[in-house]
């Protein structure tokens, strides 16, 4: 992560995130944290029922697992660990969990980091077994960073082309820093609408926020300096010559 | 397909630690449909298990608290070992599996 460049350019997963890297995500408070308010952020998106308790998957980057157990128990994970890559498809019984979330994994799913890897037939695979392991009704939600616009396309492509409905939710689209996506993908029910992304002018109008974007603005005649040629600016000329003893 | 779950050697499953894990009623009688019957078990859940706390407590103690730490899933048909190390079952398929 210290470096600007992708995790995914560097190295396939397992070799990225060693004992090193992976310790990284558990003693370094700030990437903990933005974790925990990605995951939670995550959860809200799933808008699971409040009144009965849910069966969760979680999908991570499965090296975290494999080659850094003791990073995973460290961070006392609840609930049982299993070691599989997604690309190979899930296969647990129809209808197990009740909603997945899914933090910075899938752009992984992305690469061929091996010779048989093909990213269309591993999304594929992924997100049809994924549908078929879901009850009814039920949410998916991936945070993920996608690389480029055709990466997106690639992904939401094989994710409706399995079965789901939904699309992308983004927080804080105006910033570049605090952008997250997240792809909400419903199982077997067709909700009317997507939820707001966090930062959008539907949610708060900051005064950050871009309010004109489609509307050119004259934005120097604020600095001083009225428009070149007008009654004003001769006035104002005039007056500034005069007070410069001219 | 069920997996079987067999021990590491020819012996019994080894190595099995028992966590102490919450008990939510609710959550069991919700799974209880989800899982899968094998072997030993009898073929169908007890009528009214819901109320029967009994009965959820049993389940919870296998489902939740048992854990094998040592061991594999064996899939009946093709025979093929999921190894279990450190109670994390590695279900990584070779390449000229998948």
């Amino acid at each position: 992560m210290a470096s600007g460049r992708r995790p995914e350019h560097q190295a396939p997963p397992e070799v990225f995130y060693n004992e090193d890297e992976a310790r990284k995500y558990t003693s370094n408070s700030r990437m903990i944290e933005i974790q925990v308010q990605l995951s939670q952020r995550s959860v809200e998106l799933l808008n699971l029922p409040e009144d009965k308790p849910c069966f969760l998957l979680d999908i991570g980057f499965d090296c975290l697992i494999l080659d850094s157990t003791d990073v995973a128990i460290e961070r006392e994970v609840e609930g049982d660990l299993f070691h599989h890559d997604a690309g190979q498809g899930l296969y647990f019984k129809p209808g197990t969990f009740d909603g997945c979330v899914s933090i910075s994994a899938l752009q992984w799913l992305c690469n061929a980091d091996k010779k048989g890897h093909n990213p269309v037939k591993r999304l594929y695979k992924f997100f049809s077994s994924l549908y078929s392991c879901l009850s009814r009704g039920s949410r998916a939600v991936f945070q993920f960073y996608p690389e480029n616009p055709q990466q997106v396309e690639l992904i939401t492509m094989q994710a409706m082309k399995a079965g789901f409905t939904g699309g992308l939710v983004v927080d804080y689209p105006n910033s570049t820093r605090a952008k997250k996506i997240f792809l909400c993908l419903f199982a077997g029910v067709v909700m009317d609408k997507l939820p707001k992304g966090l930062g959008t002018e539907e949610t708060n109008n900051e005064q950050n926020t871009v309010q004109y974007s489609g509307q050119r603005q004259r934005t120097k005649v604020k600095r001083g300096k009225s428009i070149k040629n007008t009654k004003n600016w001769i006035k104002e000329k005039k007056e500034r010559r005069r007070r410069q003893g001219k | 397909m069920d997996l079987k779950l067999v021990g590491s050697g020819e012996e019994e499953v080894s190595n099995v630690v028992v966590n102490e894990v919450d008990f939510n009623p609710e959550f069991i009688s919700r799974m209880i449909p989800k899982v899968g019957r094998s072997e030993g078990l009898p073929a169908e859940v007890i009528p009214d298990y819901e109320n029967d706390e009994e009965f959820l407590k049993k389940v919870h103690h296998v489902l939740l608290e048992v854990q094998v730490e040592e061991g594999s899933l064996v899939c009946p048909e093709t025979g093929r070992k999921f190894p279990i190390k450190n109670g994390i079952p590695n279900m990584l398929l070779n390449e000229d599996e998948v």
